[in-house]
């Protein structure tokens, strides 16, 4: 998709008037952020379980070319083959030679990230491919036209009412003619439609949870069944996925599935957890002849190199987003890109550059709930001020919150003069607004007094008060 | 210059400062991570978490058992007195109340029946894995699907079960750990049994 991060502020204004996207991100509370919080208060373990999270993802960044080499190897040992892509453009190539060359057809998808940022379904759809998105959330995306929104529940933001319009349109030409109130309903509708067409699908493309190198297997997690199916059915399976996402053995995996059920969606273990490695076997009755793994660098290798190596320890469990307020107000589609939340306004400008991408670490209140339910504890808050640091550094912000931001820094260094000033405004501000006891409007902060109130200052300071208060204990 | 190596050449070149575990050996030998506590009755753990994630469990003590209980279950849930089987379970005691045929699953069969590998306590999940006598596709195609899992099966954790995985040699092309009925709440978050795969799953516990 053409990013539209550079949009973002529009992108909020229009969020934030969206009624039905508003009453859709109130879910987020109860659907991700109670269930997470009921199932690790179950889980002792837990926060163990995070530091050894860390561990394993920062012990596999260290030695990347080692697992990525045998993670390789034992592909091909197993009769499957590895394809390196340096950026989404070689990804995408590689994906539609070997359609073309098995003659595909129809394409069937389970849910990728990779396949997302490498905009795949253009590129086979141009190529003259049917392609179908087998994830439920992914489907109803693909037939309203849209982005996945979250990374975990890309839908989030349709209703029942949306969903059932788009179903109606686009099911009426396979005989469904009825309009369809009810989750059940729609569900099963979506099951009969989608059914067929696995198994009419010549290549089945999923993306990978985790990489196992020991044995060179792909992991995908699923509920639905959905990316089990379309990796089992269709003669020809490829795997999408980046470099990041090896991991050392079995074990390993299990550590870190321990965590990624339990932090994206509140569950212990989702209803499926499928690993594939290679093609059929001699004998087998059934499964792919084919198994292709598309290993996607785009920008990752850079990231190991710098800042923001921290973040390829991410697992992509989408609790960052769920926990992040202004993801909560704002939902996934105004961040403009494949990304969203916190995880998202890191990544996107790595991806496609300050420039594009810078005022999403802008939005940050630095509130630090995602890093503290991060299971891999990445810094995110960390992450995003040192995009910001870049952007002054750059000299890409506006020149007056340029000129805003030098100032105060200069002036928060020299504690002789801040405290001084800081009390003097104070009083300023308090007997400004004394009367009504809070500003409707402040010169310069104009757009954020617009949709709320300044309430004036106390008399004193923190400092003064902290200072009057410890004399008075003495 | 292929880009597989302009790749692992950038990787080598912020990776060369090599410490902590030696990479190699952690493949030869996993060291052991930490391992959920899970209490010391596992049959009944493993049976509250499978049920916890939709699943049903019947126990029994023998073979002959397992078929009747399989037939109850396919009664029960109003279908024909028919399935598809694995070809691993062709030695069961199948009587003549079931019409039982054996082999992978085109995408019309209603009920599956099919061995496991083992059962893990800590989640609930049975281990399914792909082979010449255990199709994959009975797995995720039929409406319900019935395991057969022996007591001696059950393991503590995912650790105990790449253990035994390991020792049995090759790694299967599949490997399904399957935990509970397919399932989605794509529309509004709302939990809705029977997305793509089985809406029933149901699991036969024989005690040895």
């Amino acid at each position: 998709m053409q990013p539209q991060s550079h949009r973002f502020k529009q992108n909020v204004s229009v969020a934030l008037q969206d009624v039905q996207l508003q009453k859709a991100l109130e879910r987020v509370q109860e659907g991700f952020v109670d269930k997470r919080a009921a199932v690790v208060s179950t889980l002792p373990e837990f926060e163990q379980l995070r530091e050894q999270g860390k561990a394993i993802r920062n012990h596999v960044l260290d030695n990347l070319d080692f697992y990525l080499q045998r993670f390789e190897s034992q592909v091909q040992a197993r009769g499957g083959q590895v394809h390196w892509a340096e950026n989404a453009q070689q990804a995408r190539d590689i994906v539609r030679d070997i359609c073309k060359r098995v003659g595909a057809k129809m394409v069937i998808k389970g849910k990728s990230m990779i396949s997302e940022e490498i905009a795949l379904n253009d590129a086979l759809e141009a190529d003259g491919l049917d392609v179908v998105e087998s994830d439920l959330g992914e489907y109803i995306l693909q037939l309203a036209q849209e982005p996945p929104s979250h990374i975990i529940a890309p839908a989030i933001h349709k209703t029942k009412a949306q969903i059932s319009e788009l179903f109606y349109h686009a099911h009426q030409k396979l005989g469904y003619t009825r309009k369809l109130d009810t989750v059940p309903d729609l569900v099963n509708e979506a099951r009969e439609v989608l059914r067929s067409r696995y198994l009419e699908a010549d290549v089945g493309i999923t993306g990978a949870n985790f990489l196992v190198a020991e044995t060179g297997s792909n992991i995908i997690v699923t509920n639905e069944g959905n990316g089990d199916l379309s990796c089992t059915l269709p003669r020809v399976h490829i795997v999408t996925a980046s470099i990041d996402k090896v991991v050392p053995t079995l074990d390993d995996a299990s550590a870190l599935l321990r965590l990624l059920a339990r932090s994206a969606t509140g569950q212990e273990i989702t209803s499926y957890t499928t690993f594939s490695s290679g093609p059929k076997r001699a004998g087998d009755p059934d499964g792919p002849d084919e198994y292709h793994v598309v290993l996607l660098d785009n920008g990752r290798t850079e990231m190991l190199a710098g800042a923001f190596r921290d973040m390829l320890r991410c697992i992509r469990c989408g609790a960052c987003m769920n926990h992040c307020p202004v993801y909560g107000v704002i939902g996934g589609h105004s961040y403009g890109w494949v990304y969203p939340g916190p995880m998202g306004s890191v990544l996107t400008p790595n991806f496609l550059g300050l420039d594009e991408a810078g005022d999403l670490a802008n939005a940050c209140t630095m509130n630090g709930h995602c890093a503290s339910v991060c299971p891999v504890k990445i810094p995110l808050p960390d992450l995003l001020r040192e995009h910001r640091r870049r952007q002054f550094e750059r000299k890409l912000q506006p020149r007056f919150a340029r000129f805003a931001l030098a100032a105060w820094a200069t002036i928060v260094r020299r504690p002789r003069h801040y405290q001084p000033l800081m009390s003097m405004g104070i009083r300023i501000l308090n007997r400004l607004g004394r009367g009504k006891g809070r500003f409707k409007s402040l010169p310069m902060l104009g757009a954020w007094t617009q949709t709320r109130d300044l309430p004036a200052p106390q008399t004193q300071t923190f400092q003064s008060l902290w200072k009057k208060q410890r004399g008075d204990e003495r | 210059m292929s880009a597989r190596e302009r790749i692992l050449n950038r990787v080598r070149a912020v990776t060369a400062d090599k410490n902590g575990d030696d990479p190699a050996r952690r493949i030869a030998e996993p060291p052991r991570l930490i391992r959920p506590d899970l209490g010391d009755d596992l049959v009944q753990r493993f049976g509250e978490k499978l049920t916890l994630g939709g699943g049903s469990l019947a126990r029994v003590q023998d073979l002959q058992q397992a078929v009747v209980e399989i037939e109850l279950f396919i009664r029960d849930a109003e279908l024909a007195l028919s399935l598809r089987a694995a070809p691993a379970l062709k030695g069961l005691p199948w009587g003549d109340a079931l019409e039982v045929s054996f082999g992978p699953s085109a995408g019309d069969d209603l009920v599956s029946v099919t061995p496991a590998f083992c059962a893990i306590a800590e989640t609930g999940s049975v281990v399914l894995l792909s082979g010449e006598h255990s199709p994959t596709t009975l797995n995720f195609l039929p409406d319900v699907h019935i395991v057969v899992v022996e007591s001696n099966q059950l393991v503590r954790h995912f650790e105990d079960a790449w253990i035994k995985l390991r020792e049995s040699g090759e790694i299967p092309r599949t490997v399904n750990i399957i935990t509970g009925p397919s399932k989605t709440a794509d529309v509004e978050q709302t939990l809705q049994i029977g997305a793509h795969g089985p809406r029933k799953l149901h699991v036969i516990w024989i005690d040895r």
